[in-house]
């Protein structure tokens, strides 16, 4: 076993290469542009076979990549915030076409105020799309994931794209040491892909397209769509077995760590999920009983295991890291719909809300999610929602504003224009 | 755990001074993380970068709060709010400082209980400048004490492989003279123990009180105010007309100029510092090489010279 330091970028381009990936569009954003120059560069010097072209948008590059798709081969493709969700149009039509794809997306906050730092509101916006979504918190788990990516879209009972998730800068700049693969052992996972009768050849011209369709028949194949991403659950299962067999690396859907005789359990996603781990390993040791679930598995969503595992529990703090304008933590919302109605389940579901634009989540503020838990269990009273905003960051925030304030009227005073 | 920050500017290769150490650490055994961090990427902005390192696997992400070991390669960053040299130092924080100025100078400036140690200035000859990130990484590594000279040497060779021979040894060369002068503070670092989960200071959390539109959207609404940037402070080199050798062709360096930093008036050429970013384009295109590049600093301590000479 070798293992080498790699970026998230470096992890996710290393995932691409060793599923002998046919095809690769491309438009460069940060923080993901890394992805894209490690792959070229491969692809310059020979050391990888694939095709890629650098295409004007995004929208056109998830045009491309399912396009190319629906020829029957393997196709990679990744972007970021904005480029996600300015392909959305495209997102939402090319997993109707059923050609399935593997693409990376970089979290990264969305405008506006602008940010290069992370948040999971980009790839919320693309929960509903169509696209099954696994999300990574490191960066060994971003390359075994895009090779678990390519099974799982390629599936015969799915065969819809993938979105393999990863936190801008936490890992897609963040060195890690990283086990890469043996190319044959990760060709032996992978597979070939058996395109079923999604063909395209040379001197065989065929036309591939949708049709214009009145509601049943629409619900058919949107009904269709949804039952084979929700196949995904049990397919996963069985990948994750077939992963670890081979590779000794276990990815259940929900990363369960130390929950199993826990009283309260965290839920978050992605990369600071690992600092809550690091919380959780201190809670243990000054005697509380904590634990965490992280879901890597967003579409489907693993709504049975959840209730599996939080079954008895006191209570769940769900830390969401994105923001439902008007209504709150996406997944503290899913994680209620789940539970609801289940007889054991938590009778306490809290929301936090942090990480917003990349803003550090404190290992004193998981010590402080888990003392204001216990407090709602003692007392047998949820508390609101809690944005993670302190006092002196509020204080930082009003300078700033009295500064623009003062620089505004300085220089509306210096133009001879009035004050507002 | 170990935990290094190292700050400076975009272009001082800390991105690279930090991979350096992560790989350095991993060659010794550790487990490790390093990552840099960036706002707006250009050459002179601050950035900073960051190790971690540890005998078992690293749980902790994102920024440092609590540096074991702070290095700056550039000392104008210290005072600047925004670069966060100072965040999160405390007494057991070891202060690695590129200076001219003493380490009792800094001592009194900053009046830390930390220690502080310097390493000599940067030189002011411009292609010494490229090195300042071995020096600094040298230096960080041997503070350390748990880094061998070997496992220096063979993190930056195999961090500065696409560079070429000749590079490399003029990085190890400059690594390894740092390392060997900061041999008096040899493992000076300590690792500072965890916060406990039963003794820590609660976040100040509130509720964030509701501002109207008018105070709580994100614009900036001002007039013609983009000149109030100085974006001259970003430069690291300074271009300088030499007008004996301009010939007065009126119009290349301005063209070329992407900031529109150069006016010409009368047929001479005028440069606009307090916008000039010291890119060097003019530099490359001006047809009679009358324009030379000159490190900030340099420039900057001559135009003082003058200043109390007239």
């Amino acid at each position: 076993m070798t293992r080498t330091l790699l970026t998230g970028n470096g992890a996710a381009a290393w995932g691409a290469r060793l599923a002998a990936t046919d095809y690769i569009p491309a438009f460069p954003i940060t923080p993901q542009t890394e992805i894209i120059e490690s792959l070229s560069t491969w692809i310059d010097r020979d050391e990888m076979t694939a095709r890629m072209v650098t295409m004007e948008s995004e929208h056109s590059m998830i045009t491309a990549a399912a396009a190319a798709a629906a020829s029957g081969i393997r196709v990679f493709s990744a972007t970021s915030s904005q480029g996600l969700l300015y392909g959305m149009e495209m997102l939402y039509t090319v997993s109707g076409w059923r050609a399935p794809f593997v693409l990376v997306n970089v979290s990264r906050g969305l405008a506006s105020p602008i940010t290069l730092e992370p948040d999971h509101n980009d790839i919320m916006a693309a929960r509903d799309c169509g696209f099954l979504q696994i999300h990574c918190s490191t960066c060994q788990e971003v390359l075994d994931s895009t090779l678990m990516a390519f099974r799982l879209a390629e599936h015969e009972r799915i065969r819809l794209p993938v979105i393999v998730n990863m936190d801008g800068f936490y890992l897609s700049f963040t060195r890690e040491p990283v086990e890469v693969p043996d190319p044959a052992a990760a060709k032996r996972f992978v597979g070939d892909y058996d395109a079923e009768n999604i063909r395209f050849r040379a001197s065989a011209p065929v036309s591939q397209a949708v049709a214009v369709i009145g509601g049943a028949p629409y619900s058919y194949f949107r009904y269709e769509t949804h039952m084979a991403a929700q196949n995904g659950l049990d397919v996963y299962d069985e990948l994750s077995i077939a992963f670890a067999d081979q590779f000794d690396r276990s990815y259940p859907a929900i990363d369960a760590y130390r929950s199993e005789d826990a009283d309260i359990v965290f839920v978050m996603l992605g990369s600071f999920a690992t600092k809550a781990k690091a919380a959780v390993d201190r809670l243990r040791a000054a005697g509380h009983s904590v634990g965490l679930l992280r879901p890597r598995l967003i579409r489907p969503f693993p709504a049975g295991l959840f209730r599996n595992l939080l079954a008895g529990k006191a209570a769940a703090a769900v830390i969401d890291q994105n923001l439902s304008t008007g209504m709150g933590g996406v997944l503290h919302a899913e994680l209620a719909a789940a539970l609801y109605g289940a007889a054991d389940a938590p009778s306490r579901l809290l929301s936090f809300i942090g990480g917003l634009g990349g803003r550090d989540i404190s290992l004193e503020e998981f010590y402080q999610i888990a003392k204001v838990t216990r407090t709602a269990v003692a007392e047998q009273k949820t508390p609101p929602p809690r944005l993670l905003y302190t006092e002196q960051e509020l204080r930082e925030m009003r300078k700033l504003q009295a500064v623009a304030s003062v620089e505004r009227d300085e220089l509306n005073n210096s133009k001879g224009l009035s004050r507002d | 755990m170990y935990r290094i920050r190292f700050h400076g500017r975009g272009g001082q290769g800390m991105k690279t001074a930090s991979r350096i150490l992560g790989t350095a650490f991993f060659l010794q055994g550790y487990e490790i993380q390093d990552a840099p961090r960036y706002g707006a990427e250009r050459r002179g902005a601050p950035i900073f970068a960051y190790v971690r390192a540890n005998d078992q696997p690293i749980f902790e992400r994102g920024i440092i709060t609590r540096p074991d070991l702070v290095v700056v390669a550039d000392d104008s960053l210290v005072p600047v709010p925004a670069a966060g040299v100072l965040t999160g130092v405390d007494r057991h924080t070891v202060l690695l400082i590129n200076s001219d100025q003493t380490a009792e100078t800094w001592q009194h400036r900053l009046n830390l209980d930390s220690r502080i140690i310097t390493l000599p200035a940067e030189t002011t000859e411009r292609d010494e400048l490229r090195f300042i990130g071995a020096t600094c990484t040298g230096a960080a590594a041997r503070l350390l004490g748990v880094i061998t000279r070997a496992s220096m040497e063979q993190a930056i060779e195999q961090e500065l492989a696409d560079l070429g021979d000749a590079l490399i040894e003029k990085n190890l060369s400059r690594a390894l003279l740092a390392y060997d002068s900061m041999q008096p503070h040899h493992g000076c670092v300590n690792p500072a123990s965890d916060t406990d989960a039963t003794a820590y200071t609660a976040p100040s959390w509130i509720d964030l009180p509701f501002d109207e539109a008018r105070i709580a959207a994100p614009d900036i609404r001002a007039a013609a105010n983009s000149v109030q940037i100085k974006t001259g402070l970003w430069r690291t080199l300074r271009p300088v007309i030499d007008y004996e050798r301009c010939n007065r062709c009126w119009w290349v360096c301005s063209t070329f100029c992407p900031d529109g930093a150069i006016k010409v008036d009368d047929k001479t050429p005028v440069i606009d510092y307090d916008h000039c970013k010291g890119c060097m384009v003019c530099v490359a295109q001006c047809p009679p090489h009358a324009i030379e590049a000159i490190p900030e600093t340099l420039a900057q301590e001559q135009e003082a010279a003058e200043e109390t000479t007239s």
